[in-house]
């Protein structure tokens, strides 16, 4: 057993030299519950440092789930039961006192942007200050280094104190993703960030995720396979609450997999 | 082609029917408003001047103003407001952003509906034997307030209650995912935003509170009194009360004394709504999302 992880460790190390890195997130026998009814079971991955990891797979099949439980979200939903045990740098996040700064550490994306109801300033620095940066020049710093990284800053330099939620779609999704730079995370979590933002703006977004990655580690859920495919180190193929496949993204498609779904979700045979 | 059927001839006879019935059901609703204002300045208006609401009443209350009416009014729902407000608020954003869907809150929420429900003679009644007797604050602006409090608490919770759930989950969960706690959550995004709708709340409840007179007339609001109180725990007298008094209790009271009381009344009422409806269309033209 203990062999045979080694030489598992050893294979990927030949594929790819970034895979040596250490664990970011260490998943294992993963089940999640809403009431009785599970939304995921028996999940194990790790997700290693600086690399994205793609999470594809249909609707239903637990990803946002997934995601809720790595920053603890479940416990704002008291019908949501998380067993198993999940590793953040090492450290089990259910058994972590400090929440909140497990949260910070994270930062999240959601499918459709959430422009808080503040300026395009507050919104990002809100993080910082919730931190207790209160110095208004630290605060510029902050501001103009997260939405330049979110490749906002020079269609919104002009008017930071107009509200986020003018903004258009596409903007107001940088803009939450400046936002969750402003946290300063180790981790950076997207959940199908491209649903309400036109191609060009999603291509955008993607070269910027391609450029955080050197800072960062990233896990892209995400229901276009072919996102998953141009950015994804390592993808996880989701399917009705089973994980039922990790692998290095290429392989899923070029046919090195170890599930038929697999090949006939990523060739579009179903989902 | 599109000749008119039978069935399209009755049905357009149908809707243009229930359309007048709604119409006029609407009309009717404005009739005694009209009615009760065209009444009060016309028998009243004539006694309505600076003189009217700044001296205090003369001749056994047949002549003069209404002076230490007014005060009263304002000290009692000035007082009612401090107690029921931050009250009402911290209940509300506790039921909202804190507490869970368990028996506890569901019992709360039961109790804040009865709370409403209780006429207003029965929260008079309480109110006496509460603050009057055994808190002995005895008969008081301050007895007269705590029971106007506690009849409007309900209102208090109910509107800044539905104000915060107009504020959208997806801010709270965003803050959330950011590490912000609930408080801060609340401090930074939800109460900015829900504020406008607090604030409207309160301005219906002071207009709802100035006009009762049963919860005031056993813990507070004296008939007459030669004197301004001076303090929370002396009498006053209060508006709606001296309306009372001076419509039915008093002999010999010249008719347009009792219209412009009720026109004073009206018009504070009428004053707070209008400040309470401009205040929401200019908060609305500042909506953020």
């Amino acid at each position: 057993m203990v062999d045979m992880n080694v030489n598992l460790a050893a294979a990927d190390k030949i594929v790819d030299p970034a895979f040596a890195a250490p664990v970011k997130l260490g998943v294992s026998d993963l089940t999640i519950r809403y009431g009785g009814t599970a939304a995921l079971s028996g999940v194990n991955l790790e997700v290693r440092e600086h690399e994205i990891f793609g999470i594809i797979g249909p609707a239903n099949a637990g990803k946002t789930s997934f995601l809720k439980t790595l920053n603890r979200m479940d416990t704002f939903n008291t019908n949501m039961s998380v067993e198993g045990e999940i590793l953040f740098n090492g450290l089990n996040v259910q058994n972590l006192k400090n929440i909140y700064a497990l949260r910070s550490r994270i930062g999240v994306v959601f499918p459709l942007p959430v422009g808080l109801p503040l300026t395009i300033y507050e919104n990002v620095a809100l993080s910082p200050r919730l931190r207790g940066i209160k110095r208004k020049s630290e605060l510029d710093v902050i501001v103009e280094r997260c939405l330049s990284r979110a490749a906002l800053w020079d269609e919104v330099k002009d008017r930071l104190n107009s509200l986020g939620s003018l903004l258009s779609g596409g903007q107001q999704q940088r803009l939450t993703i400046a936002r969750a730079l402003s946290q300063e995370p180790d981790l950076l979590m997207l959940d199908e960030f491209s649903i309400a933002v036109d191609p060009v703006t999603t291509m955008r977004i993607e070269d910027v995720l391609k450029e955080l990655k050197h800072d960062m580690t990233i896990i892209l859920v995400t229901n276009l396979v072919q996102q998953a495919r141009r950015l994804a180190d390592r993808t996880a193929f989701f399917l009705e609450g089973e994980c039922v496949e990790v692998g290095i993204t290429e392989d899923l498609f070029t046919g090195e997999v170890k599930d038929q779904r697999t090949r006939d979700y990523v060739e579009g045979k179903f989902g | 082609m599109f000749a008119e059927s039978a069935l399209n001839v009755r049905n357009k006879r149908v809707q243009n029917l229930f359309r007048i019935l709604f119409l006029m059901m609407t009309v009717l609703l404005i009739i005694p408003v009209v009615i009760i204002l065209a009444t009060l300045i016309a028998k009243g208006g004539s006694i309505i001047s600076i003189d009217f609401l700044f001296t205090d009443p003369t001749n056994g209350m047949t002549a003069g103003g209404i002076f230490p009416a007014l005060l009263g009014t304002v000290w009692i729902v000035a007082v009612a407001l401090l107690a029921s407000v931050p009250l009402g608020v911290a209940a509300a954003i506790y039921l909202n952003e804190y507490a869970g869907d368990n028996w506890f809150t569901r019992i709360i929420q039961l109790a804040i509906i009865n709370l409403a429900g209780v006429p207003s003679i029965v929260h008079a009644l309480f109110g006496v034997g509460a603050f009057v007797i055994f808190f002995g604050f005895g008969t008081s602006i301050l007895a007269a307030s705590l029971t106007l409090a506690i009849m409007t608490l309900p209102v208090v919770i109910v509107s800044t209650r539905e104000s915060l759930r107009a504020v959208p989950q997806a801010f709270r969960e965003a803050c959330w995912n950011m590490g912000a706690t609930r408080w801060q959550t609340i401090r930074r995004v939800v109460l900015p935003n829900a504020v406008s709708g607090i604030l409207t709340g309160v301005i219906l409840e002071v207009s709802r509170t100035t006009g009762e007179t049963a919860p005031i007339m056993f813990t507070g609001a004296a008939f007459f009194l030669p004197f301004l109180p001076q303090g929370v725990f002396d009498q006053t007298m209060a508006l709606s009360l001296h309306l009372f008094v001076v419509a039915t209790q008093v002999p010999g009271v010249p008719d347009n004394l009792p219209f412009g009381v009720a026109l004073v009344l009206i018009a504070m009422v009428l004053l707070m709504n209008s400040i309470s409806i401009a205040f929401r269309m200019y908060l609305r033209g500042k909506k953020k999302w």
